[in-house]
């Protein structure tokens, strides 16, 4: 399922919407974050970006200038407060968060009856529990800058596997399909508060992940990271108030984005 | 009182004392803290989340251990994270009470002081010889990395476990520019919040770098509290007008909330946006021009934020208020029970 790429009306004034937007990526080292941590960055956004080696944080930040990297594991529950200090410190606070660092369960994928109970609790630490967590040490950054007049998003990378019971892929869409149910309920639960939730499917991609699960696709029927990077940045702009627009107290607005683009 | 051990931010059974206008004395659930509230009121919490403040390490010309606790900043840009004052410590940590804490090592300006992954010079000192402007070394992120690695959240031997970070960030943390938790704000999480906008009450944030509460060292602690940077946002600027126009209430939650809005209103009583640093003490005589009540932790006499309190309500209602929290057995310091005080009002 991919997203037909006139999907997202252009936002006119889009990118005033991401000068100075203040912006955190996890997984932003490869993939589809190392896509978004660029569109985001050439759209005038600052960035903070997640991942766990040390070495490609260090690269990625140096190749992309400006980036701040953390190193970090969101399935870590320890590393979760350091993450978030470091990218509201660094940042001066926070208006949109991507939850994107994934995992994909057991590779090669396996029937769920053939899934390793491990490698099902690290596709859940880092699907579910991982944005859970960072997502609330988040909150009060993000509700902050809604009451500011900024507008907060929380963008959660979904997957048709969170709808569609591929075999195979049991570990991945079952965590996937929590994460789409949080998605859902935190953006009931902070309307009020100015913070939207989106919960989109980018569609297949060529990058690592998918090569990890489908290693003999044809990376030519596959959409480029960098062209659904550029969709998920006009649906995060879509999401967000005009800056142009008097700042006014955030009022319950539609919280939550059909995943089923 | 009785000093709340365990780092608990909002107990089943955390308690409130509510002194009302009229001087009247009642005890509620701290979860009810929203009936108190009137449509129209505004709630002002410090959004400040905390830094972990608490570094270990060495001096480097003696070898001697320290621990510095940093305790100031001139400014709250996240690229001002360069300078800062602090209190430093000799060997040992905070399961020894401060006031028992050896000295550190004789210091000197331009001494060298290593902490895990930071290193720091000592830039001069502030008037006592625990007392230093300290420099780090390194990129703005270096110094964010350094501390998120190896700074512990500053904590007080009366609780005994090690603080973790989300021990101390309230649920509304946002900007991490406070030394120690705004903990007034521990009674907040985002149902009471909720509860708050359903009873036509508003809510908005300031950032106030909170500082330490106790250095173990009288002299030192005569001078707290320190100067403290905040940020009051237009948006919250904005929301304190709205409510003076309509005869609403201003609740600041916490003290360090009653430090910024006062001081931004000193000039002409209206609240302006921006930055300031609050370097003023509150107390008895102090004239509140914008705050009408405080959701507080509870305070010991002889306090700073205790002559706080005296601003609100004669020295006899603050008394009787005491005797009440130590006869029904109150608990106290930054996990322990709150009160509610409302602005006794003069001549009505």
């Amino acid at each position: 399922m991919t997203i037909p790429s006139d999907f997202y009306p252009n936002q006119s004034g889009g990118e005033e919407i991401f000068h100075g937007l203040r912006v955190a990526v996890t997984g932003g080292t490869s993939g589809l974050g190392l896509a978004l941590v660029r569109e985001l960055l050439s759209r005038g956004a600052r960035v903070a970006f997640v991942a766990r080696t040390r070495e490609r944080v260090e690269r990625v930040a140096r190749e992309n200038g400006g980036a701040h990297g953390v190193v970090g594991d969101v399935s870590s529950k320890e590393d979760i407060y350091p993450v978030a200090l470091q990218v509201v410190g660094e940042l001066g606070g926070l208006d949109v968060l991507v939850n994107n660092a994934s995992d994909l369960g057991p590779v090669p994928l396996a029937m769920l009856s053939d899934t390793e109970c491990e490698d099902l609790e690290r596709a859940f630490a880092t699907n579910v529990l991982g944005p859970f967590r960072l997502t609330k040490a988040l909150m009060g950054a993000l509700a902050a800058s809604a009451r500011e007049g900024r507008g907060a998003a929380v963008l959660n990378i979904s997957s048709d596997a969170a709808f569609n019971p591929y075999p195979g892929w049991g570990a991945y869409g079952a965590s996937k399909a929590a994460l789409h149910h949080l998605s859902r309920i935190w953006g009931e639960e902070h309307a009020a508060d100015g913070v939207r939730f989106l919960s989109l499917d980018p569609g297949d991609m060529d990058t690592p992940m998918h090569a990890a699960a489908v290693p003999d696709a044809d990376p030519a029927t596959l959409k480029r990271p960098e062209q659904a990077a550029r969709e998920l940045a006009d649906a995060i702009a879509a999401a967000l108030p005009r800056r142009t627009a008097p700042a006014v107290t955030p009022t319950a607005a539609q919280s939550y984005e059909g995943a089923n683009l | 009182m009785i000093a709340a051990q365990q780092p608990v931010q909002r107990p089943p059974d955390a308690r409130l004392l509510v002194v009302n206008a009229g001087r009247h004395i009642d005890h509620a659930p701290r979860a009810s803290f929203a009936r108190y509230l009137r449509p129209g009121d505004l709630v002002v919490a410090n959004d400040a989340a905390t830094l972990p403040a608490s570094l270990a390490g060495h001096h480097a010309e003696t070898g001697a251990a320290v621990e510095v606790r940093l305790a100031g900043r001139t400014s709250l840009r996240p690229e001002d994270v360069g300078r800062f004052s602090a209190v430093v410590f000799g060997a040992g940590d905070y399961r020894t009470r401060t006031e028992d804490r050896p000295a550190p090592p004789p210091l000197a300006a331009g001494d060298r002081l290593v902490l895990g992954p930071l290193g720091a010079t000592i830039e001069q000192l502030l008037g006592h010889p625990r007392l230093v402007s300290l420099r780090f070394e390194g990129s703005p992120d270096e110094v964010w990395n350094g501390l998120a690695r190896h700074g512990r959240p500053i904590q007080y031997a009366h609780v005994p476990a090690p603080l973790a970070l989300w021990d101390v960030w309230t649920r509304i943390a946002g900007p991490p520019a406070a030394f120690e938790p705004p903990s007034a704000g521990f009674a907040l999480d985002w149902r009471v919040l909720a509860e708050m906008r359903g009873r036509g009450a508003e809510f908005a944030t300031i950032t106030h770098a909170a500082g330490i509460s106790s250095t173990g060292d009288e002299e030192l602690d005569r001078l707290l509290p320190f100067d403290e940077p905040y940020r009051i946002p237009e948006a919250t600027a904005r929301a304190v007008r709205r409510a003076k126009s309509n005869g609403g209430r201003v609740v600041a939650v916490g003290t360090s909330v009653v430090r910024a809005l006062e001081h931004a209103a000193a000039g002409d009583g209206l609240v302006r946006a921006g930055e300031g640093i609050a370097t003023q003490r509150l107390g008895p005589s102090s004239r509140l021009r914008v705050v009408d009540a405080i959701l507080s932790g509870t305070h010991e006499p002889g306090t700073s934020h205790y002559d706080l309190l005296r601003a609100f309500l004669d020295d006899a209602t603050l008394r009787r208020a005491t005797a009440e929290l130590d006869a029904r057995g109150y608990r106290t310091h930054e996990f322990g029970d709150s009160v509610l005080i409302e602005r006794v009002r003069t001549g009505s």
